[in-house]
């Protein structure tokens, strides 16, 4: 596999904010409307981290004007030009899709104490 | 047909284009072959080059497998195929054929084995439906009716269960994302047939380029 590894390695983003479940992002994406390019923030708890190397990918879930809105987008895509960690979550699995069910109060996360 | 090569399928992953966009491609390891024989009208009745590709441990090869190498002066390889290129007679015996004979942005033909299957059923190998799974159906994924009775007999072709898979199939018209020639790798877009680790033959493909 190491092939693979080194033609995804070109590609590969090194500058990557550590980035885990629970957490609170706010993802600049880049969006193409026509011709113009503009910069799109999109805010919310990374609820999974899946896929390795490339093709990593996560997911984001916020709740927008009371619906629950989940994008993933892909790790190392260019379009992403920026990830902020706004908050680190304590949770104890990897994957959150508990909170799908969960609204209000219930679906907040504590935050992670150093 | 212009251009081929051998090569091993080493997996498959994505890359973003300039755009961002993902790109789903396949790894070949294309290369080095070498030619080892030219065959032309004159001699075999038709023009071709026979090309090499991974080597073979010297003490695999037998006498007169080591005698058809010895005349291209090339190190006995695993795998020999033939390949009826239009300018067959412009290669030269013993001559190095690598990966970048493609460019980015060629259209390709790739030919492999594809993954064997066993015994499929019906639904498996030729997409049929299955029937009701409950409701005292007792009909699941059974291949149906074979036909008329008064034919008193299945006709040739019926889609029945047997051996699905293994077969060579050819996958025309695959885009090349990118060529790394340092590395002998090949980056084509989309699915190519067969298991990770098999042989595969890239030509220019037959249809239109672009």
């Amino acid at each position: 596999m190491d092939k693979i590894r080194m033609i995804e390695a070109e590609q590969i983003k090194k500058d990557l904010p550590q980035l885990s479940p629970g957490d609170t992002v706010r993802v600049h994406v880049k969006v193409i409307e026509g011709t113009r390019e503009r910069t799109q923030v999109f805010e919310g708890v990374v609820i999974k981290r899946q896929g390795s190397g490339l093709r990593e990918t996560f997911t984001v879930r916020r709740i927008s004007y009371g619906v629950g809105v989940e994008r993933t987008f892909p790790l190392h895509s260019p379009r992403i030009v920026k990830i902020d960690v706004i908050r680190r979550g304590d949770v104890r699995r990897a994957k959150l899709y508990y909170l799908r069910k969960l609204t209000g109060k219930a679906a907040r996360i504590k935050e992670k104490r150093n | 047909m212009n251009k081929a090569i051998i090569g091993k399928k080493v997996g498959m992953t994505q890359i973003f284009d300039k755009d961002g966009r993902v790109i789903p491609v396949t790894v070949i390891e294309a290369g080095p072959c070498y030619v080892i024989q030219k065959k032309s009208k004159e001699t075999d009745g038709y023009d071709a080059v026979q090309l090499g590709f991974g080597d073979l441990k010297e003490q695999r090869a037998n006498k007169p497998l080591k005698g058809h190498f010895m005349k291209a002066s090339v190190a006995p390889k695993k795998h020999l195929r033939e390949f009826r290129l239009a300018d067959a007679a412009a290669y030269e015996v013993g001559q190095e054929i690598r990966a970048d004979i493609f460019a980015e942005g060629d259209l390709v033909d790739v030919t492999a084995r594809s993954k064997g299957k066993g015994f499929a059923g019906s639904i498996k190998r030729h997409g049929q439906r299955r029937g009701p799974m409950s409701h005292g159906s007792h009909y699941h994924r059974g291949p149906g009716s074979l036909g008329s009775i008064d034919a008193a007999r299945v006709f040739k072709g019926r889609p029945l269960p047997g051996r699905m898979g293994g077969d060579r199939v050819t996958v025309q018209r695959l885009q090349v994302v990118k060529v790394d020639a340092d590395n002998n790798l090949l980056l084509v877009r989309g699915a190519v047939p067969g298991p990770r680790g098999g042989l595969v033959t890239i030509k220019d493909s037959v249809k239109a380029q672009k």
